[in-house]
C-alpha cells in the first residue's frame, strides 16, 4: 500500500517537473525571439549613430547659417548613444528626439540647392532614410514579440514558472508620435 | 485586423486554387486527348494512349513552370540582376519592405526600358524575384517606389506569384496542346477514320462524335483558360494594392505611382501576352478601353486610384482627372 502511494507521489512529482521544464523552455524561446527582434533594431540604431557625424561634417561647409540645427542633431545623437545602455523605453525616447532633429535638418537642407548636387550628401541622406524606415518597420515586429512574451509571463500557467526563474517584463520600443500622423495626400 | 484575415484567406485560397487549376487543366487535357485519340484511331485504347500523352505533357509543363518558370519569365523580359553597389536606393527600399512584410529578401532585377513598370515572380517567398524597369526608377520618387515594391511583395507574400506562374504556362500549354490535337484530328482523322469506318456503323458514329468533341474542346479550352486567367488576376491587383498600403502605411505613395504610370506614354517593349498579367500595371497600351471587360488582366487605373483614396477618405477622381488618365 505504502509502496503504491510512494509511486503515485513520485509520478506526480515527475509530471510536475516535466510541466515546469516545458513552460520554462517556452518562456526561454519567447525571450529569445524578443532579443532577436531587438538586435534587428539595434543594428539599425548603431548604423544611424555612425552615419550622422559623416552627414554633419559633409553639410557643415554649405550651411553656415544653420549651426544651431546641426548642433541639435549632434547633441541628440550624443543623447541617443548614451541612452543605449538604459533599455528600450529610454532609448526609444532619445531616438525619437534624434529622428525629430534629423527631420528638421532634412527640411532645412531643401533650401540649399548645392547640397542636392553633392553625391556624397545624397547617398548619406539615402542611407539615413533607409535606416529610419527599417527601424520603424522592425519596431512593429519587436513590439509584437514583446507583447507575446509579456502576456506569457503574466498569465497562468507560465506565470508561476516566470516568478520562480526571474523572467522580468520587457519594454516596448514606442513609436515616434510624429511618424504616426496621417500622411498628407498629394497627387501629380 | 480585417486585412490580416484577408491575407491568410488569400494565402490559403491561392494554394487551393493552384491545386484546383492543376487538376482541372489535367482533366481538360485528359478528355481532350481521349476524344482526339478515339476520334482519329477509332479505338478506345488509342484514346487512352492520347490521354496518357496529354496528361504527361501537362505534368511536365506544370513542373517545368513551377521550378524554372521564374527564370524563363526573367530571361524573356531581359531582366538583369541588381547589386547593392549599383542600385543602393532600390535595394534599400526592397529591404525595408521585406521587414514590413516579414518575408525573406527576394532577388532583385532591372529591365532596361524607359516605360515605368514592375513585376514579381517565383514559386514561394523563399524563391521570389522582383523586377523593375529603369523607367520606374527614373520617374518615381522614393515613396512612390516604396508603394510599387510593397505591391509586388504583397503578391509574393500572398502566394500570388506561384499561381500566376502556373497559370501563365498552363494557359499557354492548353492552347498549344489544343492546337496540336486540332491539326492532328484534321489531317489524320478523316484518313484513318475512313479505313476503320468499314468495320462497323456504330463505331463510326461514336468516332465522329469524338472528333466533333475534340474539335469543340480544342477551340473552347484555351478561351476558358484565358478567361480564368483574366478574372483571378484582376482581384489580385486590388488585394496587392491594399497590402501595399498596409505595409507602407502610406496610400499616397502608391497612388502617386499609379498616377504617374497611368499618364506615361512609353510602351514596354519586352512585355507580351504571356507575361502581361504579371506586371504592376498592364504593359500593353490601348488597355484602358477594355479594362472593364472580361479580358482585362488588371482593373482600370482610375478604379485602383479611387479605392486607395477611399482608404484615407479623400474624394474620388473627378471627371477631368479620369479623362486625363483615359487619354494616355
Amino acid at each position: 500500500m505504502e509502496f503504491i502511494i510512494l509511486l503515485v507521489i513520485l509520478g506526480v512529482v515527475v509530471l510536475l517537473a516535466l510541466v515546469v521544464v516545458a513552460l520554462y523552455n517556452g518562456l526561454v524561446q519567447r525571450r529569445l525571439r524578443v532579443d532577436e527582434a531587438w538586435s534587428q533594431i539595434d543594428v539599425q540604431l548603431k548604423r544611424r549613430h555612425d552615419l550622422i557625424p559623416n552627414l554633419v561634417s559633409a553639410v557643415r561647409g554649405y550651411m553656415e547659417y544653420e549651426q544651431e540645427t546641426l548642433q541639435n542633431v549632434t547633441q541628440a545623437r550624443a543623447d541617443a548613444v548614451a541612452a543605449g545602455a538604459q533599455g528600450p523605453a529610454d532609448q526609444a525616447r532619445a531616438e525619437n528626439a534624434l529622428s525629430e532633429t534629423l527631420r528638421s535638418l532634412f527640411a532645412v537642407m531643401e533650401n540649399y540647392p548645392d547640397l542636392k548636387a553633392n553625391q556624397n550628401v545624397l547617398s548619406l541622406q539615402e542611407e539615413l532614410t533607409t535606416t529610419e524606415n527599417q527601424i520603424s518597420f522592425s519596431r512593429q515586429h519587436y513590439n509584437a514579440t514583446v507583447r507575446d512574451y509579456n502576456t506569457a509571463i503574466a498569465t497562468v500557467p507560465a506565470v508561476f514558472v516566470a516568478g520562480m526563474f526571474g523572467f522580468g517584463k520587457r519594454d516596448f520600443f514606442e513609436a515616434d508620435p510624429a511618424a504616426q500622423e496621417v500622411p498628407e495626400v498629394r497627387l501629380r | 485586423m480585417a486585412t490580416r484575415t484577408t491575407f491568410f484567406q488569400q494565402q490559403s485560397s491561392n494554394r487551393r486554387r493552384s491545386l484546383l487549376l492543376l487538376v482541372s487543366v489535367g482533366l481538360i487535357l485528359g478528355v481532350l486527348g481521349f476524344a482526339a485519340g478515339f476520334g482519329t484511331t477509332g479505338d478506345p485504347f488509342g484514346g487512352l494512349w492520347f490521354t496518357g500523352g496529354a496528361v504527361i505533357l501537362a505534368a511536365l509543363l506544370a513542373s517545368g513552370s513551377y521550378f524554372a518558370g521564374d527564370r524563363v519569365v526573367l530571361a524573356a523580359s531581359q531582366a538583369k540582376p541588381v547589386t547593392e553597389a549599383s542600385h543602393p536606393q532600390l535595394m534599400n527600399v526592397v529591404r525595408e519592405m521585406t521587414l514590413a512584410a516579414n518575408v525573406p529578401m527576394p532577388r532583385v532585377y532591372i529591365i532596361e526600358d524607359s516605360a515605368p513598370n514592375a513585376f514579381a515572380t517565383g514559386r514561394d517567398p523563399e524563391h521570389a524575384s522582383i523586377a523593375v524597369t529603369t523607367g520606374l526608377l527614373d520617374k518615381l520618387d522614393r515613396e512612390e517606389l516604396q508603394g510599387v515594391i510593397a505591391h509586388e511583395l504583397g503578391h509574393v507574400r500572398n502566394y500570388d506569384i506561384r499561381f500566376m506562374l502556373l497559370i501563365g504556362v498552363l494557359v499557354g500549354g492548353v492552347a498549344l496542346l489544343a492546337d496540336m490535337f486540332l491539326r492532328y484530328t484534321f489531317w489524320f482523322g478523316g484518313h484513318r477514320g475512313g479505313r476503320r469506318g468499314g468495320s462497323g456503323g456504330g463505331g463510326g458514329i461514336l468516332q465522329l462524335v469524338m472528333i466533333v468533341l475534340a474539335v469543340v474542346l480544342a477551340i473552347v479550352a484555351p478561351i476558358a483558360a484565358r478567361l480564368v486567367q483574366m478574372s483571378v488576376s484582376r482581384q489580385r491587383e486590388y488585394l496587392a494594392d491594399a497590402t501595399a498600403v498596409e505595409l507602407t502605411r502610406n496610400p499616397a505613395g502608391l497612388e502617386g505611382a499609379l498616377w504617374k504610370i497611368g499618364t506615361d506614354r512609353e510602351v514596354l517593349e519586352v512585355a507580351n501576352r504571356a507575361t502581361q498579367h504579371l506586371y504592376f500595371t498592364n504593359p500593353i497600351k490601348k488597355f484602358e478601353e477594355r479594362a472593364s471587360s472580361v479580358w482585362a488582366t488588371h482593373p482600370a487605373l482610375a478604379d485602383r486610384i479611387d479605392r486607395l483614396r477611399e482608404l484615407h477618405s479623400a474624394p474620388p477622381l473627378d471627371e477631368g482627372e479620369r479623362a486625363t488618365l483615359a487619354r494616355h
